[in-house]
């Protein structure tokens, strides 16, 4: 534990604080909890911003579970047919689903019930987003690294159950949109080879839509999916304290200190107030923005479809991918249907996803570094990994933008099909060209805080030497300023040895040579002696 | 703080070279810049004058209060809206109970929020702690004592010794979820997937009628350019209603004869430039309704796919493959539109089993 | 369907009719009981609603035709056109496309028998005449006035027989809404989004906004299917529902988004770049500001 001041001791003990000593002596003799005080009380949290994406997750988790059992209490998930007899003139006297009818009546037949709707909504985007900003945030940085690998697949898996309930919640209400979202999974599920009908036929209870999938979807949405969900969250967060959060280079930090605030009481003041920031921007975007106008959509029915139907954003790139597969990739296989316009989008994105989850040990094999890290790497000094995460940042966006053609095209006065064409050629290309330009750039980057921590930067000062020649002066950095630019890791390529029994095996090779591609091309951090010798030179 | 001097120098190292392969790629530094240890620390100016302090405190009790008044006002906005108005609200009063309610809801917790944290940064302990790490591993001893554990509760059960009990034990825990995988099955009605997914509402002598009112259509009404969503007439009386609509939901156009390219054996399909078309797009399933009346080319506004009416819907761009399945009608003597048959192959996404 | 039917308890049903009963002028009454299904309400209720429903219609006849004579002085009328200043305009202004006696070029289609509503709707919205050729004429502000245009279609229509430009009493943006919210679902809705925001076709095409667009024009686009919009003839959509599309239109017009801005009705798409951007974007400010020291 850190070596802090005592508080000042309290001469005059007045009734609050009797009765708080009091309270804590009654649950420590009950609970033991004085030792997870000790413990954890004065963990230290190092600050900066982008330390605070995960929490943002959390915190919209958080309103997500207060607005969603709001909610509960109110929505029936039921497809039984009513016919609509609430507030919305434009659609009284429809017949719709119940599910459709109650979330209606929550929104205008409820003070205050399309607020907490739209509050729900948005969190839910909110969720994802910052899920997605804290996961790019880890992964360029380098906090994934030992002993973080394992939290990161904890993280990972967060994810894909942040996206399946907001997936599930955003076709509870059985409207047109979130209906032909429904008609989209189903049609991809009949896909799939051998069990895809069956599969479909499951699900639906029978025909699309049939009158059980809200039902099914909503146990998902409320009891199975945020179960396994609080369960990981809580495992995410166990981990977290167990590893110690890392930290970016700086003076005086190193990777055996941990250098912040403690959690008592400027963490739990800084996170306690953050968490009524995130909520309250949620609120201020709930009440101003209108989020899922399912009134105007109407209840589902097969017939109708919307110009720009889109998914939620964060499944947007499975839609898009949808779209980019150019006509005719479907086989025949003797009698049966081989719906390769579905099956490979489908396998490019588990094999993203896949890629996603696994690329720790990937490189922590390539890199075969067995240390622990706990020193955030600024993402110039990684420069491939930066590379492979742009190239896939690229990829994710090509796909993100391609389920959004249409509206590009009106809104660019563009043809549908020349976006498309342009995406394809995105989505293929754009990761490549991005793996190289950022490389370039990292190295770049590298060089250029090489140049400053050994000749300063430029002070913009022009001096007039006796000899009449004009001189910038560089203006030296202090040794704090240096330290950020010179302390990062040194690595080579991890060479081809023979094993114990002194051969050269294949993973060997492998690893040599996706070890050598990884680090080629380096910049040498600045050495001591190198700093010595420039600072004699200069003035 | 005093500790501040306790700053490591250089990043210690230790590699766990168990493997007698590779090396690590990572090189231990020999020649590195020494850290220099934290800088002189800048307080605060509530740190240095009591008036600021002073000033702090005030800020922070305001952000408080302001919590206070939104809460409040929140509870006011929802109380000046009566609640026995139930059934006759207008939209526009909906927007003005969401945006007073969420503004004071937004009030109140930025006021808890920004106060708290500006109580944080200005007024509480203001510079860095350091707390040491360590190896997350734990200590030789405590593994020492894991591995105890094990081999105890091995030694005690048997476990690897007795190698019936483990494989007859594998196969039991391998066996008991198959009733819980076989249960599902439940979830399937009694009808084949495959037989219903063939079959439409459409048969011989079906009327076509509007969606959603359900009156036939003459020829006479389709003029040329003309584009109706149509049902197959009963639809609306049927029982499974939307599950029907999904499969026999059809567009009605009319175009040029001269302008329909019509294969052999489907002459007699159309009537005078009157086809009908499924409107269940053949890639994923959405309604493909745009149609374009001088280009005869119909978009599916999920993905993108077009169909060329023009060429028996044949797919001209998107992820589709097969063309839409076409209705074959006629017209009956009184001038009504009917269904010959009902569509030759399933309509809508292609699945495994389609062809067979 | 296992599902037991939800909100049938009969005190609730008895209750909405008397809430109907209530609400009188309420156009929805006489398609809700069109719609009931047997077993669903007490007898007494239907009597109710068909004495409401009668009483709707009559009411609404009355609005509508008070509404309609309201309207009349207002802009120009097809009856007071003058046919041959329409020719003298025509000549001046479409016959190098559309031919001297509109019969056509390889420019531009025939102009026989497309009506005056065409003329009016293509004229009337800036279409005609084409700035320059695209993809599809473009909506504009209209260069001739609302006479001028009206002349031309008076001559337009006196070449041959076609559409009228539609009757006033059609045009008052009342109606039946929800009638003309479903037809406008499943008509229209696939081209230009279920909110009218407009939405994109083939080769650069797109369907327009229906945001602001005039009664007078959504009528004549309805029934004369302007470029690659289809026709829907007064068969297809009679006059009536085009008049209760107009009111589900001119509703959306006059009702601002229950839920607050409504990000141009574009739906999925704008409201993850407004979270992205907005909301997510402000709250990384705030841990910018939340771990900066304080000074």
């Amino acid at each position: 534990m850190s070596t802090t001041t005592a508080p000042a001791p309290n001469e005059q003990a007045t009734r609050g604080t009797r009765f708080t000593s009091w309270a804590a002596n009654y649950v420590d003799e009950r609970t033991s909890m004085s030792g997870l005080v000790k413990e954890l009380g004065r963990k230290i949290f190092p600050d900066h911003w982008s330390f605070m994406l995960g929490e943002v997750a959390l915190y919209s988790f958080v309103v997500i579970l207060l607005s969603g059992s709001f909610l509960t209490f109110f929505f029936q998930a039921s497809m039984a047919e009513v016919e609509y007899d609430g507030s919305y003139v434009p659609l009284k006297g429809l017949e719709m689903s119940a599910a459709m009818q109650s979330t209606l009546n929550i929104s205008f037949d409820l003070r205050g019930g399309l607020l907490i709707r739209q509050i729900h909504h948005w969190a839910a985007l909110l969720f994802v987003a910052s899920i997605g900003l804290h996961m790019l945030r880890v992964f360029f940085t380098g906090a994934f690294r030992k002993p973080r690998e394992v939290n990161w697949l904890v993280g990972f898996l967060l994810f894909v159950l942040a996206m399946a309930e907001g997936f599930t919640g955003y076709s509870l209400p059985d409207d047109l949109l979130s209906g032909n979202g429904l008609r989209i999974i189903d049609g991809m599920v009949k896909g799939v080879p051998f069990f895809g009908t069956w599969i479909s036929y499951l699900l639906f209870g029978g025909e699309f839509p049939g009158t059980q999938i809200v039902g099914r979807l909503y146990t998902l949405h409320i009891l199975l999916l945020p179960a396994i969900l609080v369960a990981l969250l809580g495992v995410h967060m166990l981990l977290l304290i167990v590893n110690k959060h890392t930290q970016f280079a700086g003076p005086g930090r190193t990777n055996d200190n941990v250098v912040g605030s403690p959690i008592m009481p400027v963490f739990a003041a800084k996170a306690g107030g953050f968490f009524f920031i995130v909520f309250g921007v949620i609120a201020l975007v709930a009440a101003t923005v209108t989020i899922n106008p399912i009134w105007a959509y109407g209840p589902y029915d097969p017939s109708p479809v919307s110009a720009g139907t889109q998914p939620d954003w964060y499944i947007g790139f499975a839609d898009g991918a949808l779209r980019l597969i150019p006509p005719g990739w479907e086989l025949m296989l003797g009698p049966y249907t081989l719906s390769l316009n579905i099956l490979v989008p489908i396998l490019v994105l588990l094999v993203f996803l896949a890629v996603v989850a696994v690329y720790p040990f990937v490189e922590a094999w390539i890199t075969n570094d067995k240390r622990e890290h706990h020193i955030a790497d600024r993402p110039r000094n990684a420069p491939t990994r930066t590379a492979i995460g742009a190239a896939g940042v690229t990829f994710y966006a090509g796909l993100w933008s391609a389920a959004s053609s249409d509206l590009i095209a009106t809104h660019f006065k563009l043809s549908i099909e020349s976006v498309t064409h342009v995406i394809q050629a995105v989505t293929i290309l754009g990761p490549i060209v991005a793996f190289f330009v950022t490389k370039r750039i990292c190295l770049a980057l590298q060089k250029k805080d090489r140049e400053i921590a050994l000749h300063g930067f430029e002070s913009g000062r022009i001096v007039r030497l006796p000899g009449g020649e004009y001189i910038e002066v560089h203006e030296q950095l202090s040794e704090y300023e240096r330290w950020r630019l010179v302390s990062f890791e040194e690595y080579h390529p991890v060479m081809v040895r023979p094993d114990a029994r002194g051969r050269i095996t294949q993973r060997a090779k492998l690893r040599a040579s996706l070890s050598s591609w990884f680090f080629e091309d380096r910049i040498a951090p600045v050495t001591q002696k190198e700093l010595e010798s420039s600072s004699h030179g200069h003035h | 703080m005093a500790d501040h001097g306790s700053a490591d120098t250089g990043n210690a190292v230790e590699i766990i070279a168990t493997d007698p392969g590779p090396r690590s790629a990572a090189v231990v530094p020999t020649d590195r810049p020494q850290n220099p240890g934290f800088p002189p620390e800048r307080k605060r100016v509530a740190d240095l004058d009591p008036a600021k302090e002073k000033q702090q405190e005030r800020r922070v009790v305001a952000w408080f209060v302001v919590g206070i008044i939104g809460a409040v006002g929140a509870v006011a906005a929802y109380v000046a809206f009566p609640l026995d108005t139930r059934g006759s609200i207008d939209p526009s009063e909906t927007r003005i109970v969401t945006l007073l309610i969420g503004l004071g809801i937004a009030l109140g917790l930025f006021g808890i929020g920004f106060g708290a944290v500006h109580w944080a940064k200005s007024l509480m302990h203001g510079h860095d702690l350091v707390e040491m790490r360590h190896p997350t591993r734990g200590s030789e001893e405590t593994r020492a004592k894991a591995v105890a554990v094990f081999t105890a509760g091995n030694e005690e059960s048997g476990f690897s010794r007795r190698k019936a009990i483990v494989g007859t034990l594998i196969g039991a825990l391998v066996a008991f979820p198959l009733p819980g995988i076989v249960l599902f099955r439940g979830l399937a009605p009694k009808e084949d997937a495959n037989d219903v997914l063939r079959h439409t509402m459409w048969k011989k002598g079906t009327r076509l009628t509007r969606d959603p009112s359900g009156t036939p259509i003459k020829a006479s009404e389709v003029t040329l350019g003309s584009a109706f969503h149509v049902i197959p007439e009963g639809l609306n009386d049927s029982e499974h209603k939307l599950e029907e609509k999904a499969k026999a939901a059809v567009l009605l156009m009319r175009l040029k004869p001269e302008d329909l390219h019509v294969s052999k054996g489907k002459e007699n399909w159309s009537y005078d430039g009157i086809v009908a078309y499924s409107k269940i797009c053949t890639h994923v399933g959405c309604p493909v309704a745009l149609y374009e009346q001088q280009t005869h080319h119909l978009l599916c506004p999920c993905h993108q796919s077009q169909f060329d009416i023009t060429r028996e819907a044949e797919v001209i761009f998107g992820p589709a493959k097969r063309p839409l399945p076409q209705l074959p009608i006629y017209v009956d003597d009184e001038g009504y539109l009917r269904a010959r048959s009902d569509f030759h192959e399933p309509v809508g996404p292609s699945f495994w089993e389609r062809e067979h | 369907m296992t599902d037991p039917a939800p909100t049938t308890n009969p005190r609730d049903r008895s209750d909405t009719s008397q809430r109907m009963a209530k609400s009188a002028s309420s156009p929805r009454t006489s398609r809700s009981a069109r719609r009931t299904r047997t077993g669903r309400r007490s007898p007494l209720a239907s009597v109710a609603l068909l004495v409401i429903g009668l009483m709707a219609t009559g009411g609404a006849y009355a609005a509508f035709t008070s509404a309609a004579s309201a309207e009349d002085n207002g802009s120009a009328n097809i009856a007071d056109a003058d046919a041959k200043n329409g020719e003298k305009l025509f000549q001046a202004n479409c016959a190098t496309c559309h031919g001297t006696n509109g019969e056509g070029t390889n420019q531009a289609p025939t102009l026989l028998g497309v009506g005056a509503a065409s003329v009016d709707f293509q004229v009337g919205t800036g279409r005609m005449p084409m700035a320059v050729q695209g993809p599809q004429a473009e909506r504009k502000p209209p260069q001739f006035t609302d006479a001028q245009v009206k002349d031309l279609a008076a001559y337009v229509a006196s070449l041959a027989p076609g559409p009228e430009i539609p009757a006033d009493e059609y045009l008052t943006g009342k109606g039946d809404v929800t009638e003309g919210a479903e037809l406008f679902r499943i008509n229209c809705a696939m081209c230009h989004n279920v909110s009218g925001a407009g939405g994109a076709l083939t080769e650069g095409k797109f369907a327009p906004s229906l945001k602001g667009v005039s009664a007078a024009h959504i009528y004549e686009a309805m029934l004369t299917g302007p470029q690659n919009m289809p026709v829907f003839n007064d068969q297809n959509i009679s006059p009536e529902d085009k008049a209760n599309v107009i009111a589900y239109l001119t509703y959306l017009d006059d009702h601002a988004s229950p839920g607050g801005l409504d990000l141009g009705d574009l739906g999925p798409v704008s409201e993850g770049l407004f979270v992205w951007i907005f909301a997510l974007g402000s709250i990384v400010a705030i841990t910018v500001w939340l771990t900066a020291k304080s000074n």
